[in-house]
């Protein structure tokens, strides 16, 4: 079974970065945020109407679309 | 058996390669040193059985993620016969490195440029003969993608593999020591010295946004904050307007005039009602200009912006655009030109076009001026700040109609991708330094556009000097009559024309030249103004004003921007001719209701 997307997490959702799967531009960006594989991310909250989601990975926090966070895999869920 | 590692940048083809080399026999393995799998598959190859691996795409061999330790891992406790580095030969400026390091760290190597195609396209041409003189390593041409050159590529990998000895693992270790030794201090370091709490502490910043970001009261909030803000302005601004135009005035009558006495009349006429009233005029909405601005700084080093961005992402993405989109729209509320180059941010070309081609509507500080003299002339303390609110309201909604209807000819898939940081309170420094930016930033508009307008309107409606100011006989009267089939549908009359062609160049020419027509400044002008339009016909000027071309230096920047004369007249066409419809629409619309 793939491992779940990033953008499957629920709103307090703790989960370890696993693979990234994004194009060279949006690869880039994502490791100057400090996207790196075997980081521990934290879903932070969704918006409504399919809007963006608010990560937090180290002490960085991030808005991301949902499309985005689509191409982030990682490990199976933990629930704090 | 002898291994191949294959070795390259993220995303340059190098898993294509690699299951057109290997064909579909690569499968999951475990290796000594590292604790995650690799792909590998065993091929013929030269006669022989050989194993390939497919190691993790990494951009150099020293750096601290988490890949480029798995890759020095593996190379540091398995013996490698060959190492096969791939990059993508259309971003060879980039990538070389790569091949460049591996040669320095002394590793047996063939180099497979790939993506021919895509770089045949671009024009790029290889030596590779010279190149590989360079690299001491064979360099070979590819495309992963339709499978050309991979004949030529097998025999070159066979004979190189024959060749070349084994790395000795041992000896690479030596050489990447001391990036061992970085990641491992970094790592004690990390440990010893520095605390990152598991969960973090319930800080403001968390609070806040619990608040402010909440899905369902969120963007209510956002609205009523930005409602408030302007009401401070306006309830704040009002008195120091007022003092501003009466020192203005004070210092005609009392030191201008009599300086002036000896002057001849049009002289007189031309330097105190025209250029120092129109000027003056402007000059009065200084103070507001620069509360607005202070205001402003507040609100954009406070982090909320990039919160409005997270608000309204989901409704402009469905414009088309995205929230950084929105955070230029509201940075355009100072100034339209900062914002059109703010849009460089953005990669896609498609996504900064339609960005900039709704950037225009954003109700600028110029604008905002022409907009407070007339409120005030016109309508009464109490509704004044909900007409202002609703010029805004539909500032925002021209800007997403717009995106609405161009979306089709500008669709990006660029991704939206943005940090947030934690809310701050700007230092008394940032605000001043920024008020005092404006101030210099109008008064290099006074002395170019501004006097230049004021004094063209001027003398448009003061020759031939045998009629009376701004009549019909005047250079401005005959203007005015060709155009008056177009603009007096909308309620514009003859001398509100003329001003509005010199809006053109620059917004606070409007109120400026509205001054020089008439001969009046401060509340004379406005009383003069609320005696000659009715609020319909005056909200109907004030729309045409916010939705036609902001100003010359905008139009230059658009024009600068995108690089295509076409898109600056798509978009100087666009907002005239909406400017057009909407102020006709609401024109006709409010005196057919009997107003």
């Amino acid at each position: 079974m793939p491992e779940p997307k990033l953008s499957s997490l629920h709103p307090g959702d703790s989960a370890i970065i696993r693979a990234i799967s994004a194009e060279e531009g949006l690869h880039h960006r994502l490791l100057a945020l400090g996207f790196r594989i075997g980081k521990e991310i934290h879903l932070i909250r969704r918006a409504w109407f399919s809007g963006p989601l608010q990560v937090r990975i180290g002490m960085t926090e991030v808005i991301m679309r949902r499309s985005d966070a689509d191409k982030i895999r990682v490990s199976h869920q933990t629930t704090r | 058996m002898k291994c191949i590692a294959l070795l390259g940048m993220p995303n340059t083809g190098k898993s294509t390669f690699f299951n057109r080399f290997t064909g579909a026999s690569a499968r999951v393995g475990n290796w000594p040193g590292i604790t995650i799998d690799l792909m590998a598959a065993k091929i013929p190859l030269g006669g022989k059985v050989v194993r390939v691996v497919d190691l993790p795409g990494i951009y150099d061999f020293h750096g601290f993620s988490e890949d480029e330790k798995v890759v020095r891992d593996f190379l540091e406790n398995n013996q490698v016969d060959l190492l096969l580095i791939i990059l993508n030969g259309a971003q060879l400026e980039r990538q070389l490195s790569l091949a460049l390091e591996a040669r320095q760290l002394g590793l047996p190597a063939v180099l497979l440029l790939n993506m021919a195609d895509e770089a045949k396209r671009a024009g790029i041409t290889v030596d590779t003969e010279k190149m590989a003189a360079h690299l001491q390593m064979p360099v070979v041409w590819v495309s992963a993608k339709y499978g050309d050159g991979f004949k030529s590529a097998s025999s070159v990998i066979a004979k190189a593999l024959a060749a070349s000895p084994p790395t000795d693992p041992a000896k690479l270790r030596d050489n990447l020591r001391a990036d061992d030794e970085i990641e491992a201090a970094m790592e004690k370091i990390m440990d010893e010295a520095v605390q990152i709490p598991k969960t973090m502490p319930k800080s403001m910043t968390a609070s806040l946004d619990r608040i402010l970001l909440h899905p369902l009261f969120g963007l209510p909030l956002f609205f009523l904050i930005m409602f408030l803000l302007f009401q401070f302005i306006f309830t704040l601004g009002k008195p120091m307007q007022d003092g501003m135009a009466w020192v203005l005035a004070q210092a005609r009558n009392l030191g201008l005039e009599p300086l002036l006495a000896s002057v001849p009349a049009w002289l007189q006429g031309l330097l105190l009602d025209g250029i120092y009233n129109g000027v003056g005029t402007v000059a009065a909405f200084v103070p507001v200009i620069i509360l607005f601005f202070l205001v402003m700084t507040v609100v954009e080093d406070s982090g909320y912006l990039s919160r409005a961005a997270f608000l309204m992402d989901a409704l402009m993405a469905r414009l088309g655009l995205d929230g950084r989109s929105f955070v230029m729209l509201l940075m355009g509320f100072g100034c339209n030109v900062p914002a059109l180059m703010g849009t460089r941010i953005m990669r896609s070309r498609s996504l900064r076009l339609l960005t900039m081609l709704v950037i225009p509507f954003s109700l600028c500080s110029a604008r905002l001026q022409v907009f407070l003299f007339l409120i005030t002339a016109i309508f009464t303390a109490h509704a004044a700040p909900f007409v202002l609110f609703s010029l805004y309201l539909l500032s925002f909604a021209t800007a997403l109609l717009t995106a609405l209807l161009f979306k089709g000819r500008f669709s990006s898939t660029e991704p939206f991708i943005i940090e947030l940081p934690p809310y701050r309170l700007p230092t008394t420094r940032q605000i001043i330094l920024r008020a005092w930016h404006e101030v210099r930033h109008f008064l290099k508009r006074a002395t170019k556009f501004i006097t230049f307008g004021v004094v063209a309107v001027w003398v448009l409606t003061h020759v031939p000097g045998d009629v009376p100011p701004a009549s019909a006989g005047t250079l401005a009267g005959h203007i005015s009559a060709v155009l008056a089939p177009v603009l007096s549908p909308i309620g514009i009359d003859a001398q509100l024309s003329v001003v509005l062609i010199f809006g053109f160049v620059a917004k606070e020419i409007v109120i400026g030249s509205l001054a020089a027509v008439y001969g009046l400044e401060g509340d004379s002008l406005m009383g003069l103004m609320a005696q000659k339009l009715d609020w319909v016909q005056a909200y109907s000027f004030m729309l045409f004003t916010l939705i036609y071309t902001p100003c010359l230096s905008a139009v230059a920047t658009l024009r600068n921007e995108s690089k295509s004369y076409a898109f600056m007249w798509v978009s100087i066409a666009w907002s005239l001719l909406l400017a057009w419809v909407v102020s006709f629409v609401f024109y006709q619309g409010a005196r057919g209701l009997g107003f």
